[in-house]
């Protein structure tokens, strides 16, 4: 009975996953997110949060350094725009092994450790990536510059299948349509579908149960006869390849990939994105990104004219000095709301928005229902 | 006929001579005890059973293949699964979930990456695992987070982890420490139930009742050494033995 409800719920929680993903630009239109660019953002920011909570959420292993790979997706992303051709296909099955690559041979070292010391050696590895970047590996990044294209790449492929070169830089695509704009928002956004539809089947399968147990207990594990380095290093790689997709759908929007991609903010950013959200929960990374992203772009844009407009019912003395106090946490104070709503949530909701949500709907049911069912634990853990 | 040869075991940390030439042979289907006073290296010797330690001369073979260098989870592919003092479970994890992940391992080995099928359709598995929950009488909290479970609940669940593999050979390390009287002849009654199913345990025990209601052998060791051996009645009026519990009056 229980294995036919998660099932059912899962499946509800994927439809509407796909309903809200479609529906995204007018639910978002009123807050003033219903724009393709920033929508897109949400879907790369969701994907690579999803990736990571596969990491960090089933098996505990907190990386410092997965912008490293978000990089590594984007640098292949562009190369293969130069080099092979202007269709985003292949350039995203690179991105991704690649990235794949990449994090086995890093997590092959970094799995030595675990807690605090695999945190620093991410990190560190991160870092030396960036800096990489910047100073020998020029001639593959670019440097400071970042890696542009050209009017005179290659492009073999798009060569052979007779795609004329037009005057300008060209435009990625999909088999002809262009990936800008609303397009460009729906590819992104059926990617998400299809990432978050994976997630969904790991997160319920064997091995999704593994890498729990790793979190849970690593000494019973191997003596239950479980080898878990390689549980571990496959949660790695595949949250690597995950932000290797991210990193490509980036060069995707904008065929421009820059050492900056790999600091440490960057990895900061997902983790926050995916605490914020609700660590461990399917859903929660995607709500984490959304709402970072949201802060980043909507929040940082009030400025003090917005403002003084919103409070201009008030006598002026007030509104001059309301317009003082909220201005230190939007437009360039943005961080400022998101650091306290931060601190706010891991104190009282250390399962992230998501424990917000469920707790609300709980308060909801109660109302509705005057004598509360008690709750079983096969709910609780049904609902995880 | 020995499913467990312990052979001249020793095993040294810095000055400290924890084992001192060991031998020990457990015959298949007894359940064998080893006792001891404080420090007197029984642990140490658990330990060279499963991997976490290596002796440093000596040999442990189980049932004709040697242990020494082989990891934890190596030998427990093997049929060697053990039971720790304090219970060691998954305890983030419900309890069908503890019992569901010991029996993957016996089916897919270490290591099988296996993202794309579901827990949901395994229900071979899980009948299996609900039958062993059944058995050691936790049948009804199956949905439970581990961690909720008393002590001897939690012993309960570490034993029906260890069953679902099937072991040849199951280890158990002070089963009842820190139990309350109750919880502790719950536990002996269902380590008898296990026992006269035939698996062969080796007990490492202080509380003295336990050894007694269970084993059909006994080692005593001290100081690194085994000063005696033998059937329950024997080590009972043993004077070595009564010397080196001092005075040995609870016995």
């Amino acid at each position: 009975m229980i294995n036919f409800n998660v099932k059912n719920k899962d499946h509800m929680l994927l439809i509407g996953f796909i309903i809200v993903v479609a529906l995204a630009p007018i639910i978002m239109a009123p807050i003033g997110g219903g724009y393709p660019d920033l929508l897109q953002k949400f879907a790369i920011f969701g994907i690579f949060a999803i990736g990571f909570n596969i990491l960090f959420g089933l098996t505990g292993y907190l990386s410092f350094g997965h912008a490293a790979f978000l990089g590594v997706g984007s640098y292949t992303a562009v190369w293969t725009f130069k080099l092979l051709t202007m269709n985003v296909i292949p350039a995203l099955i690179l991105s991704i092994l690649f990235a794949g690559v990449f994090a086995l041979l890093i997590g092959f070292i970094v799995l030595r450790r675990s807690g605090i010391y695999f945190s620093i050696l991410t990190l560190a590895f991160a870092q030396m990536s960036y800096n990489l970047a910047y100073s020998v590996l020029t001639p593959i990044t670019n440097g400071e510059t970042g890696l542009q294209l050209r009017l005179h790449d290659a492009r073999v492929l798009d060569g052979l299948f007779g795609v004329t070169r037009g005057e300008g830089l060209p435009s990625t695509s999909l088999f002809g349509m262009s990936m800008s704009g609303w397009s460009g928002y729906y590819f992104c956004g059926v990617i998400m579908i299809i990432a978050f539809y994976i997630s969904i089947r790991i997160f319920r399968s064997p091995f999704g149960m593994m890498l729990r147990a790793v979190k849970s207990n690593q000494n019973r594990m191997s003596y239950t006869g479980l080898n878990t380095r390689p549980y571990t290093l496959a949660a790695f790689v595949i949250s690597g390849m995950y932000a290797g997709l991210a990193g490509g759908l980036m060069a995707i929007t904008d065929p421009l990939a820059g050492a900056e991609r790999m600091q440490w903010t960057a990895s900061g950013e997902v983790v926050l994105m995916t605490i914020l959200g609700g660590t461990g929960t399917l859903l929660g990374p995607v709500i984490g990104a959304g709402v970072i992203k949201y802060f980043e772009n909507i929040f940082s844009s009030f400025n003090d004219g917005i403002l003084m407009e919103a409070f201009s019912w008030l006598p002026e003395f007030l509104q001059h000095a309301m317009v003082s106090v909220i201005g230190l946490f939007v437009g360039e104070g943005w961080h400022l709301t998101l650091g306290a709503l931060f601190m706010v949530i891991v104190i009282f909701l250390p399962g992230g928005l998501i424990e917000g949500i469920s707790r609300i709907g709980n308060v909801i049911r109660r109302w509705r229902k005057p004598k509360p069912l008690p709750t079983t634990e096969a709910d609780t853990a049904a609902s995880e | 006929m020995s499913i467990l040869s312990v052979k001249n075991v020793n095993k040294q940390f810095g000055g400290l001579k924890a084992l001192n030439e060991v031998n020990l042979e457990i015959e298949a289907g007894t359940v064998h005890a080893i006792i001891g006073p404080n420090g007197a290296g029984k642990s140490t010797l658990l330990n060279c059973f499963v991997g976490r330690l290596d002796p440093d001369t000596g040999s442990v073979d189980f049932d004709g293949v040697s242990l020494l260098g082989m990891k934890p989870h190596e030998i427990n592919q093997v049929g060697v699964s053990r039971v720790f003092q304090t219970p060691e479970i998954f305890g983030d994890l419900t309890l069908v979930e503890n019992v569901m992940i010991p029996s993957f391992a016996s089916r897919d080995g270490a290591f099988r990456l296996n993202g794309w099928g579901q827990v949901a359709d395994e229900n071979d598995v899980r009948e299996n695992a609900m039958e062993l929950l059944e058995d050691v009488g936790l049948v009804e909290q199956c949905d439970t987070v581990s961690n909720q479970l008393s002590r001897g609940d939690k012993r309960r669940l570490e034993l029906a982890m260890c069953l679902v593999q099937k072991p040849k050979l199951l280890l158990l390390d002070e089963p009842t420490a820190g139990m309350a009287r109750a919880d502790t002849n719950n536990t002996i009654d269902l380590l008898k139930k296990i026992a006269k199913r035939g698996l062969t345990m080796v007990i490492i025990e202080h509380d003295m009742h336990v050894v007694f209601s269970l084993a059909e052998k006994i080692s005593v060791l001290a100081q690194g050494t085994v000063i005696a051996e033998g059937l329950p009645n024997e080590i009972k009026g043993h004077p070595k033995v009564q010397e080196a519990y001092l005075g040995g009056a609870h016995l």
